[in-house]
């Protein structure tokens, strides 16, 4: 009975459609610049991601649009149209071939997630503090320094921001480095990252945290690891008590990474 | 006057109301001064004198208004009223601002009370945009912009969403199944007036002190449990917004599973019938989850508890669990009775039966069991355990299968069928489909780990919610508006005004939304009342596109209103539907049949010869022989 559609036909303007349209989406750069390990594997996923998805967005108005065209009552005709209530075959094909599609997109992040939190040998640690509607860092060591508003971070070497909030929920998100985790009071939680492009970036409050969220912001430097040394060892302030009390309060949350046997 | 104090009703009402809440005002002095106690606590997130009153004046209306009058006679042994009736029905307008017990009449008070509230959140929308149309601060500042987006998220999920589909349910589905009216009707006007209290107490937030609520829909601790008076009021409507939830669910299960019609086996429910059985199997088990979240942050705020602050050991995460594990859920309440009202309108208008009618139901099903183990993937960045990550993100993409069946059943549907697309709910039917295919992919890249590591919390979020949402539930609740309209009001709509608000909605929706997943990417976070200069070119197009959308939805208003008084009388069935409640007057009889009918095949028989959903009183004559109950599956 489906002989009666040209099943090729529909295949192939499908797959023209997916074409055009991924090739169109996969040449624009979504999520901007990219400067850290992380970033490019991230957008490599978003882009397989774009072009299944214009494959089954494809298939989903070519199926519409010909329908809407083949099968469209002629005006005045009041008759019902072919009794077919299914077809199993293409139920379970329909169910199958999606299942596997997000199994595979699944398994893919997933490797895409141990790889972009694989920690690595002497990371640098680097203290993020907030509040309502500042960021501050401390770098701990027999020194503890400690900056607010702005920090620096050398750059090819993974960084461990252990992350607090010392009144509500915050965010950090730095949109070049694609990581994001959230500060959370009581807990630290944490976020690696290893910066792979000397610049200046933003660091972003993405957790609504009062009427100061908008402007929560702060300075990201990625520099040499000599310029870095020189700014870290010139810093004046050191970390402030009620800080590191804080800290020691804080239980730790999954230090553990996915493939070390659950927390 | 005495006599207007004595019978249930608006002065009873109010009078209950005032009694009640002075009732708890001076409970609360009385303790504080007992206990040697200031008797005002006005920080900021006490107001017992405030709270207390606010629970009870609720509650003094419902009783007043006569919500539990029959009940508390019976309970107190006094004789009950005899069933006149005269809570049946409605002669005229006036009947629909009384307690009334008939389904139609509810379904009716349902859907314009959420529609009040959804043009409400409509304007709220409309300032939010007016906000953002440039980067800086120009006509709210912080603070109120935050209280604009909570609120709106607030009355378009809680008093426009979750009920206008209940609303739309109740009028129909009894009808549908061949019943009189629903189980429990006393319970289901209780459910309909809890609804606008919850909505009066979200817009009376903006009076209070400090402010409407403004921290998100989401309320997350600890800046909900520290923030001003208005976060009460957020918690409060919660509830009754909940119960009311509640107690629709159990009265749809009841009816659904006891009142069908004599061979209206389960294999022949109509899909919306499928559909509002698994949303109130989501409601009854993952509402009273959110119910328990708000009392425990009122809890924290006005006895603290202790529940979510982290400097007396509570643990913040733990309300993120329990707030997504009803709130994921709830995306599904705000779906799953629209895919039914998608299937009901597709066959009809495609003349087919419905491709693959089991598998559309057991995809419901299975929508319900998945959607109880994804909620953790609201919280990807939220520093919960990281093993949860994984398996949350497979079931979280997993649940794309079963939405991924009813989207080409449906397109399976229009194949070999006489499509007719005159019909503005056929127009938003179609539309639905596509629309709802980019909220879904966009869903599925949202579930896979770290692409939501980059997206969270940024205006891509907003514009999945707002595809799923708006180009999903909304477009449904028009489609089933319009297509039940002529049943509900014996009227017909204006088609051309019909197809000028479709056009208007859809290009007003694709261009208010898409762009936004683009900003979001490129680094634009969500809730914010300011935003780089980079993204002022975007912002501005977005604002002037979600304001014509919004003046799109003027036009819908007015072919409505105008339609119900002057539209032309409408027939039984305009569509020339098979289900059950296009086979009475439209509108109804007010008990709906003078006979139940009878149920003899599947609902969507259309093209097969012979074949008939239901014999009505009076067709006993022309009974067929029996059909086979088997349908769906094989040709």
């Amino acid at each position: 009975m489906y002989g009666r559609l040209p099943i090729v036909k529909m295949l192939a303007a499908t797959v023209a459609m997916a074409a055009v349209i991924s090739a169109v989406m996969v040449s624009i750069n979504w999520d901007g610049q990219e400067a850290s390990t992380a970033a490019p594997k991230i957008d490599d996923l978003l882009n397989v991601m774009i072009v299944i998805s214009s494959f089954v967005f494809s298939l989903v108005i070519v199926m519409l649009f010909y329908a809407l065209w083949k099968f469209k009552a002629k005006p005045g005709d009041e008759s019902d149209g072919e009794p077919i209530h299914g077809n199993t075959r293409l139920e379970v094909a329909w169910t199958l071939i999606p299942t596997v599609i997000v199994l595979f997109g699944g398994g893919y992040s997933w490797k895409v997630l141990h790889d972009i939190e694989e920690p690595a040998k002497n990371p640098l640690t680097v203290d993020v503090f907030s509040q309502q509607y500042a960021w501050s860092f401390g770098y701990p060591g027999k020194d503890n320094k400690f900056v607010e508003g702005e920090f620096h971070v050398p750059v090819n070497r993974q960084v461990q921001f252990k992350l607090h909030a010392q009144d509500v929920i915050h965010s950090f998100w730095v949109p070049e480095w694609r990581i994001k985790k959230d500060n959370v009071p009581g807990i630290t939680t944490t976020a690696t990252v290893t910066p792979d492009k000397i610049g200046t970036y933003q660091l972003i409050c993405t957790e609504l945290c009062g009427f100061g969220h908008a402007s929560m912001r702060a300075k990201v430097v990625v520099e040499s690891p000599a310029k870095f040394r020189e700014w870290v060892t010139g810093l004046k302030e050191t970390i402030p008590q009620p800080f590191l009390d804080s800290i020691k309060q804080d239980t730790e949350t999954n230090p553990v990474p996915l493939d070390a046997g659950g927390a | 006057m005495v006599a207007a104090i004595k019978r249930p009703g608006w002065t009873r009402g109010a009078l209950g109301a005032l009694v009640f809440a002075a009732f708890g005002f001076g409970l609360v002095i009385a303790l504080r001064a007992i206990s040697g106690l200031p008797l005002y606590q006005t920080e900021q997130t006490g107001y017992p004198h405030v709270v207390v009153p606010l629970i009870l004046a609720p509650l003094g209306f419902l009783a007043g208004f006569g919500c539990f009058d029959y009940w508390l006679r019976w309970a107190v042994g006094m004789p009950t009223i005899p069933e006149d009736h005269s809570q049946h029905g409605a002669k005229s307008w006036k009947d629909y601002f009384r307690f009334n017990t008939d389904h139609k009449v509810i379904g009716i008070q349902y859907i314009c009370t959420t529609f009040f509230f959804f043009f409400i959140g409509g304007l709220m929308a409309m300032l939010i945009r007016a906000e953002l149309a440039q980067p800086g601060t120009q006509i709210v500042d912080a603070a109120t912009f935050n209280s604009l987006f909570s609120t709106h998220a607030v009355l378009m999920i809680f008093v426009f969403v979750i009920p206008v589909f209940a609303g739309i349910a109740n009028y129909v589905l009894p009808l549908m199944i061949g019943a009189p009216d629903m189980a429990f009707p006393r319970l289901n006007a209780l459910s309909f007036w809890m609804l606008p209290l919850a909505g009066l107490l979200f817009i009376g937030s903006f009076l209070a002190p400090g402010g409407a609520f403004d921290a998100g829909w989401t309320g997350y601790a600890p800046l909900s449990t520290g923030a001003p008076l208005g976060q009460s009021f957020f918690n409060l409507g919660v509830q009754f917004a909940g119960a009311s939830s509640i107690a629709t669910a159990l009265n749809f299960l009841v009816t659904i599973i006891t009142m069908r019609a004599p061979g209206m086996t389960f294999w022949r429910m109509p899909l919306l019938v499928w559909a509002n059985l698994s949303t109130s199997l989501l409601v009854v088990a993952a509402t009273p989850f959110i119910a328990g979240a708000q009392f425990m942050v009122l809890f924290d705020r006005i006895l603290h508890t202790n529940f979510f602050q982290f400097a007396a050991g509570g643990d913040v995460i733990s309300y993120q669990h329990i707030f997504w594990f009803y709130s994921h859920p709830a995306v599904y309440i705000m779906m799953l009775p629209g895919f039914g009202i998608i299937s009901e309108v597709i066959s009809t208008h495609a003349r087919k039966p419905i491709f693959g009618y089991r598998l559309m139901a057991l995809a419901l099903i299975g929508i319900v069991v998945l959607s109880y183990s994804v909620w953790a993937h609201h919280m990807f960045v939220a520093g919960m355990f990281s093993w949860l990550r994984v398996p949350m993100m497979l079931t979280t993409l997993l649940i794309a299968v079963p939405t991924g069946i009813k989207i080409f059943s449906w397109l399976g549907t229009l194949y070999f069928g006489k499509i007719h697309t005159y019909s503005t709910a056929m127009l938003f039917a179609l539309a639905f489909i596509v629309t709802f295919t980019i909220g879904g992919i966009s869903g599925v890249m949202l579930g896979m780990v770290p692409i939501d590591i980059h997206v969270s919390d940024t205006y891509f979020i907003v514009a999945h919610i707002h595809f799923v949402l708006f180009g999903g539930s909304v477009f449904t609740i028009f489609s089933g508006i319009y297509h039940w309209f002529p049943k509900m009001t014996g009227r017909m709509y204006d088609e051309k005004l019909g197809r000028v608000h479709f056009w208007g909605t859809l290009i007003g929706t694709w261009g208010t939304f898409i762009p936004m997943h683009w900003i979001g990417m490129d680094g634009m976070p969500r809730r914010v009342a300011d935003y780089a200069t980079q993204f002022g070119n975007w912002n501005l197009l977005i604002s002037c596109c979600a304001f014509f959308l919004g003046a799109c939805q003027l036009v819908f208003l007015y072919n409505m209103v105008v339609s119900w008084r002057f539209g032309p009388k409408a027939e039984a069935n305009p569509w020339r539907a098979n289900s059950i409640e296009w086979q009475v007057s439209s509108p109804p009889p007010i008990f709906n049949f003078d006979e139940i009918p009878r149920v003899v095949g599947g609902p969507y028989e259309f093209g097969v010869p012979g074949a008939r959903h239901a014999i009505m009183a009076g067709e006993g004559a022309e009974v067929p022989a029996a059909e086979p109950s088997v349908v769906g599956s094989t040709t």
